[in-house]
């Protein structure tokens, strides 16, 4: 891997070696109105390619969680343009939108978000029946996925009886189940130890990460940074450089005191 | 997704149970008081219901329920049975008379007098003897729960022994003897009643000028019941109902004139109150516990209308549980005092109206919540 830090100004120039997954042009995104208006995100221009695991790092209110949230389709952005695999959420109608999520993009959210009155199984199943999957079917397929990551021992857990390790496993497995080309996920691994961190990051990436897949990672952890292809650093609502060197990173800009953008 | 819907509302066993027990408590008090309401509505006709043989029933134009007697001359009768279509009109005295026990104490009783030469008009169930009895010297018939209770023999250490078949009763200063013992609907006063025929009954009433309190009259087959009821009318200048529309007349006076409806209203109306501010509360809060988890599901590609089927689904279960609890302990309570003072029926009809105000209480309680989740936005997921 080359080490080089590039300011960030033509994101078309990024895409030659593999497919553009995700592809923003001037983004922009405004919260509130009046006295009370915030600008997250101003005219965003970002390319994550097919087959690599990119990271959104910067401080706290930098406008991280507002781009993932556009991206993944569940925030609309106000002007510009953000297409995932060349489909542009805001030009489908909501019901368009919600199964394109449905079937496109997986999800690892910070805080697990795993039914706590459904096995590790039937946690994992939920995006296939969601996707209209038979329960049968959705649940045999879960407890696969949930063997690729390490439990298929602990298929009939619940949520209450595995660690926080275990319980990221199981959501990643329910993020990878239903064979996603997006994988979004945020702080993966704020909620865990370095040590579970670092061996859920290498389960991640080993699990996850195919030639036409890309992952997307929210992280202010820098302990992390050393799984990423490519590094986002966002400020102010601006992508201020993208980098293939994860030791380039300013720490400044990681504060890993700060839990949330 | 319906099992989801399910474990995760099974899963807060707290809340689950919390607004089962709403539900269960608004159905229970719903179906409870509806119930004792329509039995003791009821009683105000159950007279009217135990004389099944007439069609039509002839009164004082200014009568407004059963109890409500304004005597009418003996004459009466004849003119009705001189109305065209009448197959047969017959006369039956009722009044409210004393009846010195045993003990020394009085006890009004319902006096019903019946055709000397028919006995038209007498208790649907007999328990004990005949009702041909009446015909002996002094005869009466009394209703097992006043033979055994109002009418009883109380002894000295308080017990009490029922009437039987050859004891004597003091009716308004005259020896009665009961011949029989029968089974009536109760009386919306509870009052013993004692049957005996019509002559003998004028004898044991005060001395007034008229007592004849109704002519029941059977229509000739094929004859319009209200279009006799019209002609009787016309011809005597009397009130003439049908059954059901005397039924109606006595049930409408006491719907009026009388505080029982808005007592009931009122505990029923508290009941759903209630009932829907528990299981509102309670389903709006569970829905709250779970946004963050409807805000994943809708985020990983879950449309609207399965997160709102999922919620309704909730509502369903709940609500039939709760409905089923109630009802059933309502049934339990009727059950259980089926052999008392209290009033209860519970029809088909009762089951399907508390079944439609839980069904509005769960429909109430998920469209807070189903708002809420319609309006919800994943990005809060990402949201720490």
């Amino acid at each position: 891997m080359t080490s080089t830090t590039i300011e960030y100004q033509n994101p078309t120039a990024h895409t030659s070696a593999g497919g553009v997954a995700v592809g923003c042009r001037g983004v922009t995104k405004t919260y509130g109105s009046g006295d009370a208006e915030v600008t997250a995100l101003r005219g965003i221009d970002l390319d994550v390619r097919a087959g690599e695991l990119m990271m959104l790092v910067g401080p706290s209110g930098c406008g991280k969680t507002t781009l993932i949230s556009v991206i993944a389709g569940i925030l609309d952005r106000d002007a510009g343009e953000c297409a995932v695999f060349g489909r542009d959420f805001s030009r489908m109608s909501q019901r368009e939108k919600t199964r394109y999520r449905g079937e496109t993009i997986g999800f690892v959210f910070q805080a697990f978000n795993l039914l706590p009155t459904l096995t590790a199984a039937e946690n994992v199943a939920i995006p296939l029946l969601i996707n209209g999957a038979a329960r049968g079917g959705a649940v045999g397929k879960a407890r696969d996925m949930l063997a690729r990551v390490g439990l298929g021992d602990r298929a009939h857990s619940l949520p209450s009886q595995l660690s926080g390790g275990q319980q990221q496993r199981v959501a990643i497995a329910r993020a990878l189940v239903h064979d996603p080309r997006l994988i979004v996920c945020d702080e993966p691994t704020s909620a865990l130890d370095h040590e579970t961190g670092h061996k859920v990051m290498e389960m991640l990436k080993s699990v996850a990460l195919k030639h036409d897949r890309a992952l997307i990672i929210v992280t202010h952890d820098a302990r992390i940074f050393e799984f990423a292809d490519r590094i986002a650093r966002m400020d102010d609502g601006r992508v201020l450089s993208v980098s293939d060197d994860h030791r380039a990173t300013p720490a400044a800009s990681t504060d890993e005191s700060e839990t949330k953008s | 997704m319906n099992l989801v819907a399910l474990k995760m509302l099974v899963g807060d066993r707290a809340k689950y149970f919390g607004i089962i027990m709403g539900l269960t408590f608004a159905s229970l008090l719903i179906t409870q008081q509806a119930a004792i309401f329509v039995g003791l509505m009821t009683r105000t006709f159950g007279a009217i219901t135990d004389l099944g043989l007439p069609d039509v029933w002839v009164m004082d134009p200014k009568v407004q329920f059963i109890d409500d007697v304004k005597p009418l001359q003996d004459t009466q009768l004849l003119r009705v049975r001189g109305i065209s279509g009448v197959q047969w009109a017959v006369p039956l005295y009722k009044g409210l008379l004393k009846a010195r026990l045993s003990n020394g104490n009085f006890q009004t009783c319902n006096v019903l007098g019946l055709d000397d030469a028919t006995l038209i008009g007498g208790p649907p169930t007999m328990v004990q003897g005949s009702l041909a009895d009446l015909r002996k010297s002094d005869a009466v018939i009394v209703d097992d729960i006043g033979a055994a209770d109002k009418l009883a023999h109380v002894r000295a250490d308080g017990t009490r022994d029922p009437i039987r078949i050859g004891d004597t009763l003091e009716l308004n200063d005259h020896r009665a003897v009961v011949v029989g013992v029968c089974h009536v609907s109760r009386t919306f006063q509870s009052q013993p009643v004692v049957f005996t025929t019509y002559s003998r009954a004028t004898l044991f009433a005060p001395r007034e000028r008229k007592l004849l309190s109704f002519v029941l009259v059977k229509a000739r087959p094929g004859v319009n019941k209200a279009e006799l009821c019209a002609r009787i009318a016309r011809g005597t200048g009397l009130a003439a109902y049908t059954s059901d529309q005397f039924k109606d007349l006595t049930y409408g006076y006491f719907m009026k004139y009388t505080g029982i409806p808005i007592n009931f209203g009122i505990a029923i109306a508290l009941g759903f109150i209630v009932g829907t501010a528990i299981a509102g509360q309670t389903f709006y809060n569970f829905t709250l516990d779970n946004l963050r988890h409807f805000g994943a599901l809708k985020a990983m590609g879950a449309g609207n209308g399965t997160l709102l089927r999922m919620i309704l689904i909730q509502a369903v279960v709940v609500g039939s549980i709760g409905y089923g609890l109630g009802v059933g302990l309502a049934s339990a309570f009727g059950f259980a005092t089926r052999n008392t003072e209290l009033s209860f029926l519970m029809p088909w009809q009762l089951l399907l109206i508390s079944a439609a105000a839980v069904t509005l209480i769960c429909v109430l309680s998920s469209l807070i919540s189903m708002r809420k989740v319609i309006t919800l936005e994943p990005a809060i997921v990402f949201k720490g």
